[in-house]
């Protein structure tokens, strides 16, 4: 039988597994804790810091998203520090990407009070779109740097190690080896990458063609070739 | 690139290949030295012939500074722009060379001889203004008089104590000199549990910064079960004013391997690296021979071995868990901590990490016995300690003091403020550090008391300033610093050290706007409270600092002097 935790999150006492990481806990307790790289599906590195918390005895923050509870832990959720790191993470999100594809954060920028225009005068990450294959689309301006992408192509799911990061620090950006087009590395095109971008960086063409305002036929005709039949 | 010949490339990957992805920094750093950079279709070879995926190295060479994916000058300048050096007119320098050459920084000349850069710290902050022209430092540079030193930088040595210092500044770093590793004997003939409890009796704390007990971290290696485990010296020395370990590790290389020889009997590990930092390649020609040295008289060999690893250029690999990410071929992300190195450090493996100072106090704790030892010092901070000093001071160099010495006696045995002029304030622990002013002259330097000063003693930077600087130019300069090294990895970091350089470049030119002193505050705290890794943590510590000491820098928009 697994062992059982008992910890106090925002006031309120929740049970939990051990082994449950604060962010399980919280859910367990009703208690939402937002996320932004955080994926079922690949391993949390804790990079977005948004779902930070305040827990009893720790001088910092913590990332609930990787952070183990404990018998008897104090954890607050909404608290002052807590409330201004994720604002500010937020308003410095809007001010670096186009975030209009993001609804998630978005709705926490509202949630948050966060200003989109707190940093006037703050240099953008834009870049031209990529379109350089027929399955997908790279719009970098959008790119949050959630680390998914790069995740799912190497040993969270397809081991194909297609894409890394160019840059560092601000000047992060998803790339290929040398800036090659998607078809020259070494992507599968497995799509992955695509299903768990949460910013809208990387879309189908379809979407994309659709949005474009190009119909479903036309799309048709653009996709379709002369088959070459025995004669 | 059709007369790129990749024929000599198999000999030069040869070493490497068995190492795997472990081999990709030195494979590189092979590949650039023989090619100059890193075109493509070499890159691509490599790859394939360490077998790891291509946008991998990709993403390695783009993440570490000294390699280029791009073509570069033959000759390769690199102008250090950072506080100490600026204060003697080292962007003046910069642009002096690059348009004496005719290019921007970080261009190359048009006949592809040289390529002229800006770099970060390069651990020459006493004999500033200083460069890297290639593998050479080019120090004390005087543009007026049109003088310079170049090749092994000098050991400026000075303080009350000589015991970490004995050999600094001396003529030979042979073995012959240094004499037996009389301490590494002595640790052989106790258990290692023996060594263990004398360091920790010793009360010796890690000097790179994080002052956590030596001890400690060694009982906690030797305890793990996992074989096998690893000793690795951090001479990633980048901190912004830090000089300490070059000094050491140039001037008495066989202190610091005694010092691992002993650590690695201490916790049961065989194998050891001197992780050093990309801009010290002076430095891995006399370790390489120390290491042989040491070799030959049989204190290194089959039962432990050590090897140097160069860095290539990257801040934060200076971190513990980033370093071993680096060593293991890999970008220098930090990993989140728990799991500690004693447990999962190198390859996954129980590892002791310690800076090389806390590396050569550990023969002496040995010799002397943790008793003797402790009666350096205070009861709280016991032993010596290295301070560099650097900037506005009359005798800029190396300090070896006893803890407990206050930092007024500390400028006084440096000779004070340089030209009498009178103090402004003092950038203690470097960019990462915090603002002392000259109020603060009687703090004693210890970890108790300048702790409750506020004051981090980090890595020993006292960097002066006299009371004619601007302090939002040099904050100005850590802001550039901390945006250049940011590793990108967490939000609060990669993004608010962008943005607090922005404003720092505004406060700089005096054209703050009214919200910018909030947006510092909400960036610092948000970097301080949410960060990764030790980087984003201190990242506004100076800053936050100098807003709490010197609030009249603050209140004046537009730049008029302050006071």
């Amino acid at each position: 039988m697994t062992e059982e935790i008992t910890l106090t999150i925002d006031g309120k006492g929740v049970k939990v597994p051990a082994g449950a990481t604060l962010l399980e806990a919280g859910r367990a307790a009703g208690v939402e804790i937002p996320t932004i790289c955080w994926h079922e599906a690949t391993t949390s590195y804790a990079l977005c810091r948004i779902c930070v918390v305040e827990v009893e005895g720790q001088r910092l923050l913590q990332p609930a998203c990787l952070v183990q509870a404990t018998d008897g832990m104090q954890v607050l959720t909404r608290s002052e520090r807590v409330v201004r790191a994720r604002r500010t993470i937020l308003e410095m999100l809007a001010a670096t990407m186009d975030l209009s594809e993001a609804p998630e954060i978005l709705a926490m920028l509202d949630e948050y009070g966060a200003s989109p225009e707190r940093f006037p005068g703050a240099e953008r990450r834009e870049v031209p779109l990529k379109d350089d294959n027929p399955m997908f689309l790279r719009d970098y301006s959008k790119c949050v740097l959630c680390w998914r992408c790069v995740q799912v192509c190497a040993d969270d799911a397809q081991y194909t190690y297609a894409i890394n990061f160019n840059g560092r620090g601000y000047e992060t950006e998803i790339g290929t080896f040398f800036d090659r087009t998607i078809p020259e590395s070494t992507c599968v095109f497995c799509g992955q990458c695509v299903g768990v971008c949460p910013s809208g960086a990387l879309k189908p063409k379809r979407e994309y063609l659709l949005e474009q305002g190009i119909s479903p036929e036309e799309i048709t005709v653009l996709n379709s070739g002369v088959k070459k039949r025995k004669k | 690139m059709s007369d790129l010949d990749l024929a000599p490339l198999a000999t030069l990957l040869e070493p490497y290949i068995a190492l795997g992805r472990a081999g990709l920094l030195p494979a590189l750093y092979a590949a650039q030295a023989h090619y100059g950079w890193l075109p493509e279709p070499i890159t691509q070879e490599l790859a394939r012939s360490l077998q790891v995926p291509l946008a991998d190295v990709h993403g390695v060479i783009e993440f570490y500074t000294l390699f280029y994916n791009a073509p570069v000058g033959k000759k390769m300048v690199r102008v250090c722009t950072d506080p100490a050096c600026a204060l003697r007119g080292a962007e003046e320098l910069l642009d002096h060379l690059c348009s004496h050459y005719g290019v921007v920084p970080g261009g190359t000349t048009p006949d592809g001889e040289r390529t002229i850069e800006r770099s970060p710290c390069l651990g020459l902050c006493e004999q500033a203004p200083a460069a890297l022209f290639d593998d050479q430092a080019e120090t004390s540079i005087d543009l007026m008089m049109d003088t310079y030193e170049l090749g092994r930088p000098r050991s400026k040595v000075y303080g009350s104590l000589r015991l970490l210092t004995r050999n600094c500044g001396g003529e030979s770093t042979a073995l012959a000199a240094y004499g037996e590793y009389t301490a590494l004997l002595k640790a052989r003939a106790m258990a290692p549990e023996a060594v263990v409890a004398e360091i920790k009796a010793s009360g010796l704390v890690g000097r790179g910064g994080a002052a956590f007990s030596t001890g400690v971290k060694w009982e906690g290696a030797a305890a793990a079960r996992e074989n096998p485990k690893y000793v690795v010296c951090n001479a990633d020395e980048s901190e912004p004013g830090t000089f300490k370990d070059r000094v050491l590790l140039l001037d008495d290389p066989h202190r610091v391997i005694e010092g691992m020889c002993i650590a690695a009997h201490a916790v049961g590990a065989r194998k050891g690296y001197i992780y050093l930092r990309g801009e010290y390649p002076y430095i891995q020609p006399v370790l390489d021979s120390a290491l042989a040295e040491a070799r030959a008289a049989g204190y290194l060999g089959e039962a432990f071995d050590v090897e140097v690893f160069l860095g290539a250029g990257a801040y934060i690999c200076g971190e513990e868990t980033a370093l071993f990410e680096s060593i293991e071929g890999k970008r220098g992300f930090p990993r989140i901590k728990p799991p500690f190195p004693t447990t999962h450090g190198l390859f996954g493996q129980p590892t002791v990490i310690n800076n090389v100072e806390t590396l050569c106090n550990v023969p002496a704790i040995l010799e002397k016995g943790a008793a003797e030892y402790r009666k350096l010092g205070t009861e709280k901070s016991p032993g010596p300690k290295l301070f560099c000093l650097s900037g506005d001071v009359t005798q800029p160099g190396l300090y070896e003091i006893p803890f407990g010495v206050t930092l007024r006696e500390l400028l006084e045995q440096a000779g004070g403020v340089a030209g009498g002029r009178d103090l402004g304030a003092v950038l203690f622990g470097g960019a990462a550090g915090a603002f002392a002013t000259p109020a603060q002259l009687n703090v004693k330097l210890t970890f108790e008391d300048l702790r409750a000063a506020g004051l981090p003693l980090g890595s020993g930077v006292v960097m002066v300033f006299d009371e004619s600087r601007d302090l939002r130019d040099v904050l100005r300069s850590l802001g550039r610093f901390f945006a250049h090294e940011s590793c990108g990895k967490c939000y609060p970091c990669q993004m608010g050290t962008q943005r607090q350089l922005e404003i720092l470049e505004r406060l700089a030119e005096g054209t703050m706007d009214s919200g910018d002193l909030e947006r510092l505050q909400d960036v610092g705290w948000t970097m301080t409270d949410a960060s990764l890794c030790g980087l984003g943590q201190t990242a506004a510590s100076a800053l936050l600092s100098a807003m709490q000491q010197f609030p009249d820098l603050f209140a004046h928009n537009g730049k008029q002097p302050a006071k």
